[in-house]
């Protein structure tokens, strides 16, 4: 960097020339905001592929018998679906977007710890995304055992599922990465004053996701390989035929993936816990419940995993220890609904679109939180395992969940990271769609489960046609309230009004710097005296 | 006919559902509580009506208050589904065991005489056990209407129970995910009355749900198909599924493939054998290898002979 460039304070970051020139400024660049937004674009085109899929299966689920595909296709369908959406979108989903781009300039930092650490990250996730998806390409064709790849199927088929766990092995590395250098980052660079109890909860919920992300991963990362050593050595761990246990894989496999439904759903709540009071105008209500329920979250939720298992034939004594601690996780998620309701009472609320999405996302999170109450619960559990029931909690809780606060954040982000505003009156429009073809969608689905539709069914009888029809019809609708959201903002990002630095009122430190931000964020770095939500 | 009410169908209905009704019913109370309380704020508070917002940081006491009602709650509905768990656990002593074998795709049910079948047949009011066996991959028996499900582990034993109050035909399922033609694994189970049943076990010799009185050679032969669910990916009339067809199986040869090498071969009695006790051995072009475990032990010499006079007869019509 020269002299010259670094006196340039106003330069936004965009703006901003470095060493390298058009693509390669991006895909080399160490800045924290530049490698969210690659993030953000390599997110948003998986995101789209997967949804596309997603459409597709749906279709396919309109009537009985063979629609549009066969049962083959189906299968790889729905596999693909999974695969890219966990570990391709949400996993990585808001940390990686929002938490690059914003954790820094929360805390009052130039950029994470380790910026190069930072861009080996995504570059680590695109490796990992290209393996994942190279059985595209390869005879055998991807592979059909859904995301889950549970032993011994995945070993007797004759698709190609390796690509796709070595994808998953490598893209594990990008998450561990990336919770590394978000724990040290909050650990070693919030700006003087902030101390523990002064820092906004968004980055609050990435130092637990961080957390989760550096112990839970691995386990991932050495069942993968135990995979690999099966299917290439033959060495006996879980396919029965050679000596090994099926149930050994589940465990395995559900104690990194349980966690990782925490690595998703924490920043979500973060970002939801910033949007709410800056549209209420209010102090959070009851930050230090909100924070202490984080924390609980991130340590109870590694010890829940069992519940995924309910039915597989684990001992008694280990059914009702994962029950009753799967109740005990459910706590701090009311403690925490009921926190951001409280925070709108006596407020005065600026009804935006950030705003709507964090509403609606209270409404559907609850949907999705309550529904686990009965999958929880040992004797309903047996009935509702691997039904429709299942498929419907979990997407209201991680595209529900998930899906809702990353579109309140983008939103609620945007005229930052773009620097223009959105068309305020479209967006609300896409979210009404988007809403409502949402519980069209997945509502029944509730109702299938419960009637005895089992999960990844490419046909089912003839009782089961009604609720289906109304979910495929959901689909289309929050499709074309997708296409809406996402045709606004990217014309927004180019033709939009330009904003100002604090468009919504907010009070945390993002809002004092540039709109879009400067290379180093602050031109001097600030000192922290009052909270994070004072609006007094 | 599928029974449309589940109303006793087992033991199991009145307390899952039981259990359904409280946990949906606090559920449903908390969901449309909080939205209704939400959407009042949301109204009542919105900046054109309340321009100013009072300050406010907290308040201990209702932070305990909403820590300690979610924890009665779940803990009363833990209690609850655990009670209720339990006792489809205990297995009673003088349950009848029936065996209950899955494979890709379909179940097979073996009762104490020998007798096999494809369709579960169980007496009302008898207390039923079935053994849970997995031949392959992971499957798992769902019964809807009875509110059981237990997953079937290749190499591990499982058992679930359960007492029919309602005669009448209910599905049976597989729920854990298992392959190409996962969602056509599925059966019957049929409750029939005391006598009824006592009837059906002692005449059935050999596999066949309707019409067995007058059991011709050609019927015993699609009789062996049933028992084995060879039907689960063989079809009778050239439809493709995972595995050929047994169309025009004796009149015409098949290309089949062996270590890469391919070669036609006609259907002789030496090749069905080999095909059903070893069926890895050589695959008809066109299909996968792997998918079809062996019957050895299982189908018998005068199975065999019974299944080529059905071929037989699917050739001369």
């Amino acid at each position: 960097m020269s002299q010259q460039e670094s006196t340039q304070t106003h330069v936004s970051f965009r703006d901003y020339k470095g060493r390298y020139k058009g693509l390669f400024a991006w895909i080399f660049s160490t800045d924290h905001k530049r490698i969210g937004l690659l993030y953000l674009y390599s997110i948003i085109t998986f995101f789209i592929t997967g949804v596309l899929l997603g459409i597709a299966m749906k279709l396919e689920l309109i009537s009985p018998g063979k629609t549009v595909m066969d049962p083959a296709t189906y299968n790889a369908v729905f596999t693909l679906h999974g695969v890219i959406m966990i570990f391709l979108v949400v996993v990585p989903g808001l940390p990686a977007v929002f938490g690059n781009f914003f954790l820094p300039i929360m805390i009052g930092a130039k950029d994470v710890a380790f910026p190069r650490l930072n861009l080996l990250s995504w570059w680590v996730y695109v490796l990992g995304a290209l393996v994942a998806l190279s059985s595209l390409f390869m005879a055998g064709g991807p592979p059909d055992t859904g995301w889950t790849f549970y032993a011994p199927y995945s070993f007797k088929t004759n698709t190609n599922m390796l690509p796709a766990v070595l994808g998953a092995f490598i893209l594990g590395f990008s998450s561990i990465l990336t919770g590394i250098n978000f724990v040290v980052t909050i650990h070693r660079l919030r700006a003087p004053g902030m101390n523990w109890l002064k820092m906004p909860l968004f980055p609050w919920t990435l130092y637990g996701t961080g957390w989760i992300q550096i112990l839970a991963t691995p386990i991932v990362g050495i069942t993968l390989l135990m995979i690999v050593g099966e299917r290439l050595f033959n060495i006996g761990f879980f396919d029965p035929a050679l000596g090994g246990d099926p149930i050994l894989y589940q465990h395995l496999f559900w104690i990194y993936s349980h966690p990782a439904v925490y690595i998703m759903i924490l920043p979500a709540m973060g970002a939801i816990s910033e949007i709410i009071p800056t549209f209420a105008n209010k102090s959070i209500f009851g930050y230090k419940a909100v924070v202490i329920s984080t924390l609980a979250i991130a340590f109870v939720g590694y010890f829940v995993w069992g519940h995924h298992m309910f039915t597989s034939g684990m001992s008694g004594t280990a059914l009702y220890t994962f029950s009753l601690l799967t109740m005990l996780v459910a706590i701090p998620s009311a403690i925490k609904v009921f926190n951001w309701v409280s925070t709108m009472h006596k407020a005065s609320i600026q009804l935006e679109p950030p705003f709507f999405w964090a509403a609606s996302f209270l409404f559907v999170f609850m949907i999705g939180g309550l529904s686990g109450i009965a999958l929880g619960v040992l004797t309903t559990n047996v009935h509702l395992h691997d039904t429709a029931f299942v498929v419907a909690h979990f997407h209201f809780i991680v595209f529900g969940g998930v899906g809702f606060a990353f579109m309140g954040a983008i939103h609620y982000w945007f005229p930052k990271i773009w620097g223009r505003m959105y068309n305020t009156k479209i967006a609300t429009t896409g979210w009404m769609m988007f809403f409502i073809g949402f519980c069209i969608l997945y509502l029944p689905m509730f109702l299938l489960g419960i009637q005895g539709m089992p999960r990844r069914y490419y046909d089912y009888v003839d009782r089961f046609h009604g609720p289906n029809i109304i979910s495929t019809m959901g689909s289309w609708v929050l499709f074309v309230g997708l296409a809406v959201i996402i045709i606004n903002l990217i014309r927004s990002a180019k033709k939009g009004e330009i904003a100002t630095k604090d468009p919504w009122g907010g009070k945390t430190l993002e809002w004092t710097v540039d709109s879009p931000p400067t290379l180093e964020n602050f031109e001097e770095i600030p000192v922290v005296e009052k909270g994070p939500y004072d609006y007094r | 006919m599928i029974e449309e009410t589940t109303k006793n169908a087992s033991n199991f209905v009145d307390q899952v559902d039981g259990a359904f009704v409280f946990i949906f019913g606090i559920s449903l109370f908390f969901l449309f509580a909080i939205t209704i309380v939400m959407v009042y704020y949301i109204i009542r508070y919105r900046k054109s009506r309340n321009p100013e917002a009072t300050h406010i940081e907290g308040n201990n006491t209702l932070e305990v208050v909403w820590t300690v009602i979610p924890t009665i709650l779940v803990l009363l509905m833990f209690y609850y589904g655990w009670s209720g768990w339990k006792m489809q656990k205990d297995v009673p002593d003088d349950a009848m065991p029936i065996k209950s074998i899955a494979r890709m795709w379909s179940f097979s049910f073996q009762y104490e005489n020998g007798l096999v079948t494809d369709t579960l047949f169980v007496p009302i009011d008898k207390a039923i056990s079935l053994d849970l066996i997995a031949q392959d991959v992971l499957h798992s028996m769902y019964i809807p209407a009875f509110r059981v499900k237990q997953d079937m582990v290749p190499g591990k034993d499982a058992n679930i129970w359960f007492e029919s109050g309602k005669i009448g035909e209910y599905e049976i399922f597989c729920a854990e995910y298992c392959g190409l033609r996962h969602s056509y694994m599925k059966s019957v189970v049929k409750v029939l009355p005391q006598d009824e049943f006592e009837a059906w076990y002692k005449l059935n010799s050999v596999a066949m749900d309707t019409g067995n009185e007058e059991v011709n050679k050609r019927l015993a032969g699609k009789g062996v198909l049933r028992k084995y669910g060879c039907n689960a990916c063989h079809t009778a009339d050239g439809t493709k599924l995972v595995g050929p067809s047994y169309r025009n199986i004796l009149s015409n040869k098949r290309t089949v493939v062996k270590d890469g090498q391919e070669y036609e071969v006609e259907a002789d009695i030496e090749y069905i054998r080999r095909s059903i006790y070893d069926p890895n051995y050589e695959i008809v072009k066109g299909y996968d290898k792997g998918l079809m475990l062996s019957y050895k032990d299982q189908v018998t010499e005068e199975e065999l002979q019974q299944l080529m006079e059905y071929f037989q007869s699917l050739s001369e019509n």
